[in-house]
Formats: structure tokens, C-alpha cells, sequence
């Protein structure tokens, strides 16, 4: 019996094991230091739905072997492109959501394109690379939302009539667009079923993929990039693919967020937006070499739960908010642990 | 002969103005930058000789902590901030007890030292589980003391950590606030000595502290530990093998370097004269790093004279960019987000130029190791 208590921990990850257990704890308390629970639930619900396909971004990149994505803002960018131009060709309402996600697409596709092209090059350094080439386009795209010539009234600064403002709000376009379609209201726990159900039809997409012939590939090349080559898979080939569909998932996953947020938040905002994503997949169960759609939704519950209630049942129980320092500690701590599993196949 | 070999030696010169060019490529595309921005900031000579002088005295130390751990092959350390967190606690501590000028600064290195071996330890132990991927871990290592510095400092003090004046603390009763006013610990040290030539001002003190720790630096390259180091730099398994106690190496490396990084950031801290508490050091290893880089360093590669001439040219880069940013385009925010894109894009330019090296050795050891063994099959033959 502690045998197997043993194995089920050293599979399951102590890290994981504290988180669920303090989300759980969460859960209990709760109701217990007078926080309103389903109020809670609909919170964590609606978060979750605005967070998953940033995490699932995670997923391609993880299977073909290029590592975590610390470069997701790379196709933040591109999603932002995306939305403020869908809103700057005067597109209003859901139809704004849509365009966003159309003119997102070529900006993610010749991002990913680079990127990818970018990390063939340097195999085996991929996620220190990926972090920078993240910083380097979020700090080059400050001076651009400055630059371009962006004119729509409720997007630029107001005095001078150009450069694009820190937050736009998107009252009027693409705001709750998911979630208020179809939306079903039990009591006070409201669902957001529009926004699940993109995710639900991006994650199967996902799943599906990987079960076809090329997406059977990337997880070989992910795992054995010599055995990969001997068998005659393009690795280059298929390590950009890879990379470019996470660049787009960045792409829709930062549309998604914002819907759901109901704010553009530009210029410094999307610096660290990939470390959230990236520790979501990992409390999820996912490692630096194998991830499945299991870990991005198990992982953006689990995360999102403790950055949802943590704020609340803190308050009610002892009048001070520490969520912002145990977010920090427990997402930092469970990327650390990952990387100091012995997975990584050796190149 | 001779009319042969002039042109072959012709040749060898454009390629080592070639080689010179590519290897120094960094610090030559700053040079330009500079020479196109001073003019257009209008800044005046003294003022530009006055900036780079203080920000040499305040970043050098800071950035002299980054060699050891490029000397013993771990990369760029970004673990830098841990020692830098160390150094605020150490100057928060003695900021309480009411310490000032110089033997405050000189207890603040004091009480510094036994968080910073700590925090090195624990950074060291964690790389050793990492190895091969040490930038990007004690990138994060970074992040995760950053939170839990944040809990100490936020939460701890005060309320468990005993702290006496109510001046630091914020008014709920614990935590500290976001600046600590170090007013009376001001530029203590850069302005005993200080020499003033015509209108610039020297921190003779300071640069002397600078220079031996330099001293030490290149005594330390001769040690036995040094040496050591160095060969694990080199190539792991054979300094294993040569009875080198590589993880030990490892560890020590760290701990010196975050050692220093805490020395250098009260220092720092000291020339800017007061502490934001929760920011100060958030970006601290972004520009030590950077600054390296810029003075034509690689991950695997780092001199002394890197640091100066990266300190003198990141900064002059720094100072002129928005003033010129704004003279171009109208906008100041312009230069400064050039800067910070600078600054991200050195260090993405010198991660890229340093795996690619990598990479291309391995394809060569491949190459050597085929040929060797094509050989010996015709040798068999």
C-alpha cells in the first residue's frame, strides 16, 4: 500500500499534488469564511474559458520537441495586430471577432514562419532563444503601436490623434462576443458557452491532428529526432509547422482573452503573458517533451482556480491578500520543477 | 615568389579585418549607433563625460559578477537578481538600524553575504539538476526568489521579522514601503576622494573598488579553484575525470557570483540614493547582461575589458536614445522603447550567435569523427 502510494506521487508530481490539494483546500474554505462559492465557480469557469487556447498554444511546439513556448507573445503580437486592425477597417460586434481572427492569421503564419526558421537553426537552445525572440518582438512592437498609422478615435491617444492608447476598450466590438453566445445562466453560475465551445472545437482540431499521419510525425520527431530522420520525416519541416500553429493558437488564445476581458492591453502588457501558460501545462501534468489536451484543460483549471479564489478566500479569512506572491511562488516553483525533470531527450 | 606571396598576404589581412569585423560585431554597430544619436541629442561633451563616469562607477561591480559563471560554462547568469535581492534585504536591515554613510554601507555588504551564499547555494544546486539549460532555469530561479523576496519583504517584515521604524514601514503595520529613502548613505562612497576634473566629477573610490576587484578577478583566474573552473568550462566530463569535483565547482561559481552581484547592488544602490523596494532589481539582470554583451562578450566568453567598454556604450546608447528618438520622431517614448528593444535584441542576437557556435562545433567533432573512421576502414582495407 505505500508502495503504491509512492508511485502514484512520484508519477503524479509532488508539485502537482500541493496544488491540487491547496485548490481543493480552497474550494472547502470557501464557504466556510464566508465567500461566495458559486459566484466563485462561475469566476473560475470564465476564466478558464478565456485562458485555454493560450494554454493549448503550449501543445504543438511541446510535441515536436522545440520545448515550452516562452515565446507566445510572438503570437500575441500577432493577435493584437489582428484586433486592432479588425477595429481600425471599422469592423463592429462579433463580426469584429471574427475579422480580428482572419487578419491575425497571415501575420501568425509569417511570424511562426521566421520563428520556426529561427529555431532549426538553434536546436537545443530553443526556450532561452524563444523568451527573447518573446521580449524582442513585444519591445519592438512598443514602438510600432506608436508608429503606425492608426486613426480610429476611441483606439488612439486623444491629444495628439495618433499612437495607440495602453488599454482599448472594446465596448461595441468584440467584447464577451463567445461568451454571451449561448450563454446559459444556472443561479448565479453563469457558462460562457460560446467561448468553451471554440475551445472544445480548437483542443479536438488539436487532438485530431495529432492522431493524423503528420501529427503521429511531430510526436516522433519530439521524442527521437535521429530515429524521426532515419525514418525519413522532414524534422525542419515539421518543427516549423509546429511552431507556426502555436504562433497562431497564441494568436486566436489573446482574441479569446480579450473577448473575454473586454480590453486590448497593449505595449508592456503582453512581456509576461507567456509564464501563466506555460506553468498552466505544467500543473496540468504536461513535461518539457510530451503534453496531451488532457494537461491544458486539467492545467488551466487547476491554474486559474488558485488565481481566481485565492484573492477571495484570503481576504475573508485573514484580511490580506498574498494570491499576487503564492501565484508567483507556486507557477515560478512549478516551471522550475519541469525543468529540472531529467525528460529532455539528448541531442 | 615574392610577387606570389603579396597578394596572399594582402589577402590575410582583409581577412583578419574580415574576422575583426564579425567578431566584434556588437560593440561596432553601438559605435554607430552612439555616433549617429550623440550629435542629434544635442547633449554636451561634460555632460555625456559626467553620465558615462557615474554610471561606470555604478553598474561596473554589478556587472564584474557575471564573469565567473561564464568562466565556469553556466552562460549568462540571470541568477544576478537573487544576489541583488540579498543586497536590498541587507540595506533594508540597515537602513532600520539606523547606520548611515560609509560603515553603513560597509555592514550592509556584511550582512549581506550569508543571504547571498544561501540563495547561491540553492541557485547552484538547482542548475546542477539542469545542466545543459542553465540560462533559461536560473532565468526563472530569478522569478521564483522574486516571489518569494516579495513574501518576506511584503508580509514578513514587521509582523515576524522585527522591524523598529515605523519611517520603512508601509502604514498597515508590516511590509515595507516602495522606496526606502538611503538619503543619508547618498553617494558616500563616490564622493570621498572624489576628484573633480574641470566639471566632471570622479568617484575615485569607487573606481578604485572597481579596479581590484578586477585585481582579484584575474588573481582568482589563476588559482587552483580558477583553473578548475575553467576546465569544467570547458568540458565536463573530462574535468570529472581529470578528479574535479565538477557539481562543487559549479555550486561555488554561483556563490561568488551572487556574492558579488549583492556587493555590487549596494553599490549601486548607494550612487542612486534611495531603494524602490519591489522594482529595483526586477530589471537589473536584463541590463547587466546586455551591457556585457554589448561590450563584444558571448555566453561562453567574457573579459574585463568587456565590461568597460559595454558599460561606456550601453549607457551612452541609454542616455542619448530618447533625446534623439525625440528629435526624430517627435515622440520621447520613442527612445525609450528603442532602448529597451536595444537591449532585449543584444541578448536575443548573442543567445542565437552563441547556439549556432554550438551547433556548428558538434557537426564538426561529427565530421572529424566520420572521416577518422573512414580511415581506419580504408587502413583495414
Amino acid at each position: 500500500m505505500k508502495e503504491k502510494l509512492k508511485d502514484f506521487i512520484a508519477s503524479f508530481g509532488l508539485p502537482r499534488l500541493i496544488i491540487s490539494g491547496f485548490l481543493l483546500a480552497l474550494f472547502i474554505l470557501s464557504p466556510i469564511v464566508g465567500a461566495d462559492l458559486p459566484m466563485q465557480i462561475s469566476n473560475v469557469i470564465n476564466r478558464f474559458s478565456w485562458n485555454a487556447v493560450l494554454v493549448l498554444a503550449m501543445v504543438p511546439m511541446v510535441h515536436s520537441g522545440c520545448g515550452l513556448n516562452f515565446g507566445l507573445p510572438l503570437g500575441i503580437v500577432a493577435g493584437l495586430l489582428g484586433g486592432t486592425l479588425s477595429l481600425e477597417f471599422g469592423f463592429t460586434g462579433p463580426m469584429s471577432f471574427l475579422m480580428a481572427v482572419i487578419i491575425a492569421t497571415p501575420f501568425a503564419m509569417l511570424f511562426g514562419g521566421g520563428y520556426g526558421w529561427l529555431l532549426n537553426r538553434i536546436k537545443g537552445g530553443e526556450m532561452m532563444i524563444a523568451t527573447y525572440v518573446g521580449f524582442s518582438s513585444v519591445s519592438f512592437m512598443c514602438m510600432m503601436w506608436l508608429l503606425l498609422p492608426y486613426h480610429k478615435a476611441d483606439m488612439v491617444w486623444g491629444l495628439s490623434g495618433k499612437g495607440l492608447r495602453t488599454t482599448i476598450s472594446l465596448e461595441g466590438y468584440y467584447d464577451k462576443a463567445l461568451s454571451n453566445f449561448l450563454q446559459i445562466n444556472i443561479g448565479k453560475i453563469s457558462i460562457p458557452v460560446g467561448a468553451l465551445l471554440l475551445f472544445a472545437v480548437l483542443a479536438f482540431a488539436m487532438w485530431a491532428f495529432l492522431h493524423t499521419k503528420t501529427g503521429t510525425a511531430m510526436t516522433a520527431v519530439g521524442s527521437n529526432p535521429t530515429f524521426a530522420k532515419a525514418a525519413g520525416i522532414q524534422v525542419d519541416k515539421i518543427r516549423m509547422l509546429s511552431v507556426m500553429m502555436s504562433t497562431w493558437l497564441g494568436a486566436v488564445g489573446i482574441l479569446v482573452y480579450e473577448q473575454g476581458f473586454g480590453f486590448i492591453q497593449l505595449y508592456n502588457a503582453p512581456f509576461y503573458m507567456a509564464l501563466p501558460a506555460v506553468s498552466a501545462i505544467l500543473i496540468g501534468g504536461a513535461t518539457v517533451n510530451k503534453a496531451s489536451i488532457m494537461n491544458v484543460i486539467l492545467g488551466t483549471f487547476l491554474f486559474q482556480g488558485i488565481v481566481t479564489m485565492t484573492p477571495t478566500v484570503m481576504n475573508n479569512m485573514i484580511h490580506m491578500d498574498m494570491s499576487e506572491v503564492i501565484r508567483m511562488i507556486a507557477s515560478n516553483g512549478m516551471i522550475l520543477y519541469a525543468l529540472t525533470r531529467k525528460t529532455e531527450v539528448r541531442r | 615568389m615574392s610577387n606570389i606571396s603579396k597578394p596572399a598576404g594582402s589577402r590575410s589581412v582583409g581577412k583578419t579585418v574580415g574576422s575583426f569585423l564579425a567578431n566584434n560585431s556588437v560593440p561596432i554597430m553601438f559605435i554607430l549607433i552612439c555616433a549617429v544619436c550623440i550629435p542629434l541629442s544635442g547633449f554636451s561633451l561634460d555632460y555625456l563625460l559626467n553620465e558615462i563616469i557615474t554610471r561606470l562607477g555604478r553598474n561596473a561591480f554589478l556587472i564584474l559578477s557575471l564573469l565567473i559563471p561564464i568562466m565556469a560554462g553556466m552562460g549568462l547568469n540571470f541568477g544576478m537578481t537573487l544576489g541583488a535581492m540579498a543586497g536590498e534585504i541587507a540595506l533594508i536591515f540597515v537602513s532600520d538600524w539606523q547606520i548611515w554613510g560609509i560603515p553603513g554601507v560597509i555592514l550592509a555588504m556584511i550582512v549581506s553575504v550569508p543571504f547571498s551564499v544561501l540563495l547561491g547555494l540553492f541557485c547552484g544546486k538547482i542548475m546542477n539538476m539542469a545542466k545543459g539549460r542553465e540560462m533559461i532555469t536560473s532565468y526563472i530561479i530569478s522569478f521564483f526568489i522574486n516571489g518569494v523576496y516579495q513574501l518576506i519583504v511584503l508580509y514578513m517584515m514587521g509582523s515576524v521579522i522585527p522591524i523598529a521604524h515605523s519611517s520603512i514601514k508601509l502604514p498597515r503595520g508590516y511590509g515595507i514601503r516602495n522606496t526606502v529613502g538611503l538619503l543619508n548613505m547618498r553617494q558616500c562612497i563616490d564622493n570621498l576622494l572624489a576628484i573633480r576634473v574641470g566639471g566632471v566629477k570622479i568617484p575615485a573610490l569607487t573606481l578604485l573598488i572597481i579596479v581590484l576587484m578586477c585585481l582579484l578577478i584575474i588573481w582568482f583566474r589563476r588559482t587552483k579553484l580558477g583553473q578548475d573552473m575553467r576546465a569544467v568550462g570547458q568540458d565536463m566530463q573530462v574535468a570529472r575525470d581529470a578528479g574535479i569535483k565538477v557539481e562543487r565547482t559549479r555550486i561555488i561559481s554561483i556563490i561568488i557570483s551572487t556574492v558579488l552581484a549583492g556587493f555590487g547592488m549596494i553599490l549601486y544602490l548607494q550612487n542612486i540614493g534611495n531603494l524602490s523596494t519591489y522594482s529595483a532589481h526586477s530589471q537589473v539582470g536584463m541590463f547587466c547582461i546586455a551591457a556585457l554583451l554589448v561590450g563584444g562578450a558571448s555566453v561562453d566568453r567574457a573579459s574585463i575589458g568587456n565590461v568597460f567598454l559595454g558599460v561606456i556604450l550601453f549607457h551612452l546608447m541609454f542616455i542619448v536614445a530618447p533625446q534623439a528618438g525625440a528629435k526624430i520622431t517627435g515622440d520621447s517614448m520613442i527612445g525609450e522603447y528603442f532602448r529597451v528593444f536595444v537591449s532585449y535584441g543584444v541578448i536575443t542576437i548573442a543567445l542565437i550567435m552563441y547556439e549556432m557556435k554550438k551547433r556548428r562545433q558538434k557537426a564538426n567533432i561529427g565530421e572529424q569523427l566520420a572521416l577518422a573512421q573512414k580511415e581506419e576502414v580504408q587502413h583495414e582495407q
